[in-house]
């Protein structure tokens, strides 16, 4: 039994924690349908992180360390808006993760 | 029929009493906990076979015959138990779970109950009588749940009058557990991505030299002083190898800024390198000796690409075991390095040199809105040396913190030192699938924080390794703390060290 999510009447492969198998299947849904998972409502400040982080992987192919991920959301938004702390109270369970997983990018690995 | 990601399972965080205290035993309380198991293609890139293999109960048995053949010590670890119990409570994991095979005892019989059966002669013809076991399968899932609840950090090893290193009795557990087939992913999937980018990660090269550079425009900005992060200068006189947590994560990140500002201000000129652009070594936590060899082997071929005269290791736990004790034999010899330096150096060694010399400015006030404890990572602490006096592992981050702050307070005796607790994710457990036991296992670490939070106040916990600072970013907020209140050492001497000027 392989674990999946449906979006749009598709179902797409994830791991275990509900990564993306394949990158090549994200559209905005399934960030929708995994923030749903998670009881998450995705704002326009929710959707300015995926963004970046997307951007950022197709540049490096590597998720952005959270330092620029935080320098990047607070030229976008507002320098009170570029610290960890509001990154977590968008993505309680680390900006890190679960904004990645929403973004369709694979988990950063390590000791992270 | 595909199933939909399953939310995290709920459970109870341990409540905070007296830290001494020893929970009454529940037999099989975490006996759902278990690691996600590698998938082929992970188990493949790192030379184990990609599934269980058909015959593994005889591969098993074989692989720990090897194993005791090759180890004296660990031959002896398994024959010399005599069950007296010393070591009973004295795992973070059984003190924060309460189940009875995370003591350290029962745990270790799970492996030595099959060694009895195919190892002793007493086990072969009377296996009843001396607890003697077959390997089946449910031996091999306790062994694969149990010994992914146990971090390798030796503490109850301190305890034991015979000595009997349970580590190496896990490490062993899990090395046979990759012969056959049966990988956890965590560890496994890193190591595959150290032989393939370099790093724990998975950062490539040009990530790397981004993040670097926007670290400069950083530090410039706030204390306007080029403090530069350079990436693979030859000639360089010090190559730092340092967890790539510290390139990704908080507080890891404020601890590199801190070692540049160190060698900026001695003007000692340094490099990263990106082909060895990890200190980490996880072929330790599985036992994996050529796999070791193989992340080690990187080391030692960036610093010879690089000409550089020093390795100089960052603040990561294990990195630092494997590197005091293993890295000559593992990718030595290192006499192209300059011999009147360590081979290698800690960070930690390399600033309190400095201090001694009385070559790094510091103004310990910058740091006065803290009260600081320091929690010794189980691997520098049990497994290592620091400096050139025994004892200097302990001494020597403490005198370096001293320097850079004036509030520091010891945690509970028993708790610190030699007999420090882990923080609960160490040996390959950091990872989100084991977050339960985490939580629960960082309980004795958590109550002595408390213990100097109630007594002196104090605001933030410093750390010398990756995983335990990510490990308690993560945890602290489970037992009512914040989790920005573990930092890392370097960066309190970061912020304590004063530019004039014209630097």
């Amino acid at each position: 039994m392989s674990n999946s999510i449906e979006v749009n009447g598709k179902e797409l492969a994830t791991d275990e924690e509900g990564y993306l198998e394949n990158l090549a299947d994200w559209e905005p849904g399934v960030a929708n349908v995994m923030a749903e998972i998670d009881d998450c409502e995705l704002t326009d400040n929710h959707w300015e992180v995926i963004n970046f982080l997307r951007e950022y992987y197709e540049e490096y192919q590597i998720a952005p360390a959270v330092r620029v991920l935080t320098k990047a959301i607070g030229k976008k938004l507002g320098k009170e808006y570029g610290n960890g702390k509001y990154l977590y109270e968008l993505y309680p369970y680390g900006p890190a993760k679960q904004a990645c997983k929403y973004a369709g990018l694979p988990k950063p690995t390590g000791c992270v | 029929m595909a199933k939909k990601p399953e939310k995290k399972p709920e459970f109870e965080t341990p409540v905070l009493g007296d830290y001494t205290e020893v929970p009454a035993v529940t037999p099989g309380s975490m006996d759902h906990s278990q690691p996600f198991v590698a998938k082929a293609a992970i188990n493949e890139a790192i030379g184990f076979p990609g599934e269980l293999v058909d015959n593994w109960q005889e591969v098993a048995v074989t692989k720990l015959g090897e194993l005791v053949d090759n180890s004296r010590a660990l031959r002896v670890y398994l024959d010399s138990c005599v069950k007296c119990g010393a070591c009973t409570d004295k795992c973070h994991y059984f003190l924060g779970t309460g189940d009875p095979n995370n003591m350290p005892v029962a745990r270790q019989d799970l492996l030595r109950s099959v060694y009895r059966r195919h190892y002793t002669v007493a086990g072969k013809y009377l296996p009843k009588l001396v607890g003697a076991k077959d390997l089946d399968e449910e031996m091999l899932d306790k062994w694969y749940k149990y010994f992914h609840q146990c971090s390798q950090c030796r503490r109850c090893s301190v305890y034991c009058p015979y000595g009997i290193d349970t580590a190496e009795v896990s490490m062993a557990a899990r090395e046979i557990m990759d012969t056959i087939g049966k990988g956890q992913k965590y560890c496994n999937e890193i190591i595959g991505k150290v032989h393939k980018l370099g790093n724990n990660l998975g950062l490539p090269e040009p990530a790397l030299a981004d993040t670097l550079e926007g670290l400069e425009e950083d530090v410039e900005e706030e204390i306007n002083v080029k403090v530069k992060f350079p990436l693979d200068v030859k000639g360089a006189e010090v190559m730092l190898v340092t967890p790539s947590a510290d390139f990704f994560a908080e507080p890891h990140i404020d601890g590199l800024i801190g070692y540049g500002k160190v060698f900026h201000q001695a003007g000692i000129s340094w490099t990263l390198s990106s082909h060895a652009s990890e200190a980490a070594n996880f072929g330790l936590f599985i036992g994996s000796v050529d796999n070791m060899k193989q992340v080690a082997v990187r080391i030692r071929e960036a610093a010879l690409e690089l000409g550089v005269k020093r390795i100089v290791f960052g603040e990561c736990g294990h990195a630092w075991r494997v590197a005091y004790s293993f890295l000559n034999t593992l990718a030595g010899p290192f006499d192209f390095l300059d011999s009147r330096y360590p081979v290698p150096q800690h960070i930690i060694e390399v600033t309190h040199d400095l201090m001694e010399q009385g070559r790094l400015k510091l103004d310990k006030s910058a740091n006065d809105d803290k009260r600081v404890t320091f929690h010794d990572s189980c691997n520098v602490a049990r497994a290592s040396r620091m400096g050139n006096k025994p004892g200097g592992q302990l001494t020597l981050p403490r005198d370096v913190i001293k320097a850079s702050c004036n509030h520091f307070f010891d945690m509970p005796r028993d708790t610190i030192g030699e007999g420090t607790f882990c923080c609960g994710g160490g040996g390959g457990l950091l990872t989100d699938d084991l977050l339960e036991l985490r939580v629960k296992g960082a309980k004795p670490r958590m109550q002595a924080l408390k213990d100097v939070h109630e007594q002196h106040q104090v605001t933030h916990m410093a750390a010398i390794c990756a995983i335990c600072k990510s490990q308690f970013s993560k945890v602290l907020p489970y037992y009512g703390f914040e989790m920005d209140q573990i930092i890392s050492v370097h960066q309190l001497v970061g912020d304590a060290l004063v530019f004039s000027a014209d630097a």
